[in-house]
């Protein structure tokens, strides 16, 4: 029953959704907006659980002393001022349990909350995006070896992209007359990425679509049950 | 000579007919719809001014709903309308004075219909590849002998699992940082339940640090049934799976700082990914583990193929849990998703040779409104 239960739901659910693609009619039309409601409202009541976990977890790590058992404080009081700044004095489109006072305003120009995620998190979340363009250059290093055919087809592919979209693309082959301007790096960096590269992804695009709608077809049919911790 | 003054003739008289056309009014049901909208067609003159729309219930008090003008000609009314009642409707053209210099009545009722008409094509091709696969899966519980090519990246899991083990360091999975609404994280989390089985198998540590709270509760059931199957539920440890942030790249800094610290023999990347995926391959890269991905975003894949020892490409990953479960049901619906793929490439084709002849009425067919 443990199973069955979970199956069945999954069997009609499922159903359902597909139905209500092609019957426009009440109640079927607008079934998967409110079933996209019912997800939404169970998982705001899930956030409970994720943070219940994390402050567990955490917890676990500073009372057993693990190595650098202090970052796991600075990361549950950075977690804990957030909530309570929230909750004591709101957001720019929220109040909170207390007015905010005009020296405060006044000193910090945002609501305690704002200021923090303004000052604080974008600061380290752009941080962490910024290390993407290092990463990428030594990926791209690593990627960009001709040690195949298919790999110098690659290697000749981005140099010719990267020219192509860059000021040195037009300096180089601007001198080329209009009569044979497709001979211009702008121009063949276009080339790649309209036909070649827009071609390879919708084939990814397409299959992507058949992978999904053939795992659809086993959770509903009950033939994939991995999701239930069955075989 | 001649010829240009017949042609400014034809010119002229054209746009005499054009300027001098009558304004048609009419209202209609919307098609395919939940019977909550009225659709308002109009033809008139572009020199007219402006139009402007008013619906009424009773047929004797309309109330504006729109200003527009002639060049729109269509107009959809969906605010409060109900189905199986008559509106009336009442066109007003307005010259630039501001002033009505004439009204259009028209009237129509809201009706739902019981089929999308639209959607024909989609049904037919949604028919033909279930029909395919459901075949298929018949045809293996048959004992039909199904060839399915190797997959190098799933193959190596059970050797990945078996140097974490050797070298006495843990696995680390990620399940991408989207929701249970995406099935490339459901797809995720049904390969996590055949990794956990072998790390449970293995006597192993897996690591499965998720990004929603959602994904928590599943992934940690899964890795406790796997555990459970494995027959060592003992040995599941339900701090293995935790949750670490909602924001994408705070949940990347944390799994940095995972692979960091615990430098795993292996890591899995198996789900969505967005600009992240770059950042934790490397990171995975540097620090000499396995690595094994898999996602169906177009734009990460080329990051996880540079960054990775094996990327599953787009539907690699939803077929992963189906090949890594060996079930003849779960290979024959493979080999279904691969006759739909050839029926694609037949409709593909015939559609580019249609449209260069000048045919169109494949791709309008294939046109979803």
């Amino acid at each position: 029953m443990r199973r069955q239960i979970p199956m069945i739901i999954t069997f009609l659910v499922g159903t359902l959704i597909i139905v209500s693609e092609f019957i426009p009619h009440k109640p079927f039309g607008n079934l998967s907006t409110t079933l996209e409601g019912w997800f939404l409202i169970i998982s705001g009541f899930a956030i409970i659980l994720g943070q219940l976990s994390l402050f567990k977890v955490n917890i676990i790590k500073i009372h057993r002393r693990t190595p650098n058992w202090q970052y796991y404080i600075i990361a549950l009081v950075s977690f804990s001022i957030m909530v309570l700044c929230g909750i004591l004095w709101g957001t720019q489109q929220q109040p909170g349990l207390l007015t905010v006072r005009e020296g405060m305003l006044n000193f910090f120009g945002y609501k305690p909350f704002d200021y923090i995620f303004k000052y604080f998190f974008e600061n380290l979340s752009a941080t962490m995006f910024s290390l993407l363009a290092f990463f990428m250059a030594s990926a791209s290093y690593r990627a960009f070896r001709a040690r195949s055919p298919e790999s110098t087809l690659l290697l000749i592919a981005a140099v010719l992209v990267m020219l192509g979209r860059t000021t040195i693309g037009s300096t180089l082959t601007g001198w080329i007359p209009n009569s044979l301007n497709f001979l211009q790096l702008p121009k063949i960096a276009s080339f790649i990425m309209k036909y070649p590269n827009t071609a390879g992804q919708r084939a990814i695009m397409i299959c992507a679509g058949l992978g999904v709608i053939g795992s659809s077809l086993r959770i509903i049919l009950g033939i994939e049950r991995s999701y239930l911790g069955g075989k | 000579m001649r010829v240009s003054v017949f042609f400014t003739l034809f010119i002229l008289l054209l746009s005499l007919s054009l300027f001098a056309q009558e304004v048609t009014f009419l209202a209609q049901d919307n098609p395919n719809d939940d019977g909550e909208a009225i659709k308002l067609e109009w033809v008139a003159p572009v020199t007219i001014f402006e139009l402007v729309l008013a619906r009424s219930e009773d047929n004797i008090t309309f109330t504006k709903i729109a200003r527009v003008t002639p060049l729109l000609r269509t107009y959809i009314d969906d605010e409060n309308i109900e189905d199986g009642k008559e509106y009336s409707y009442r066109l007003a053209v307005i010259n630039d004075e501001q002033e009505v210099e004439q009204y259009y009545f028209s009237a129509a009722t809201a009706s739902a219909q019981w089929f999308n008409t639209d959607k024909i094509s989609l049904l037919i091709m949604a028919i033909f590849l279930a029909s395919a696969i459901v075949y298929f899966i018949l045809h293996a519980r048959r004992g039909g002998r199904l060839y399915i090519r190797k997959i190098s990246g799933l193959d190596t899991m059970e050797e990945a699992v078996g140097r974490a083990t050797e070298m006495g360091k843990p696995i680390v999975f990620v399940p991408g940082i989207m929701d249970l609404d995406d099935m490339q994280t459901i797809a995720g989390l049904n390969i996590l339940g055949h990794l956990a089985t072998k790390v449970a198998q293995y006597d192993s540590t897996i690591h499965v640090p998720v990004c929603r709270s959602m994904v928590l509760s599943t992934a940690k059931e899964i890795v406790k049934e796997s555990y459970l199957r494995a027959g060592r539920p003992d040995a599941f440890n339900p701090d293995s799976v935790y949750y670490l942030t909602d924001d994408q790249f705070g949940y990347v800094a944390g799994v940095d700082g995972i692979i960091l610290r615990e430098k795993p023999a292996a890591n899995f990347y198996l789900g969505a990914f967005y600009a992240e995926s770059l950042i934790l391959a490397e990171t995975g890269f540097e620090s000499g583990a396995i690595q094994i991905a898999g996602t169906a975003m177009p734009t990460q894949i080329p990051f996880f193929v540079a960054a990775c020892d094996y990327t599953l490409i787009g539907e690699e990953l939803f077929a992963a849990s189906a090949y890594l479960s060996n079930e003849p049901n779960q290979l024959g619906s493979l080999k279904g998703q691969d006759v739909g793929k050839a029926i694609i490439i037949v409709v593909l084709l015939a559609g580019v040779v249609l449209e260069m002849c000048g045919v169109h009425f494949l791709k309008d067919f294939l046109n979803l409104h």
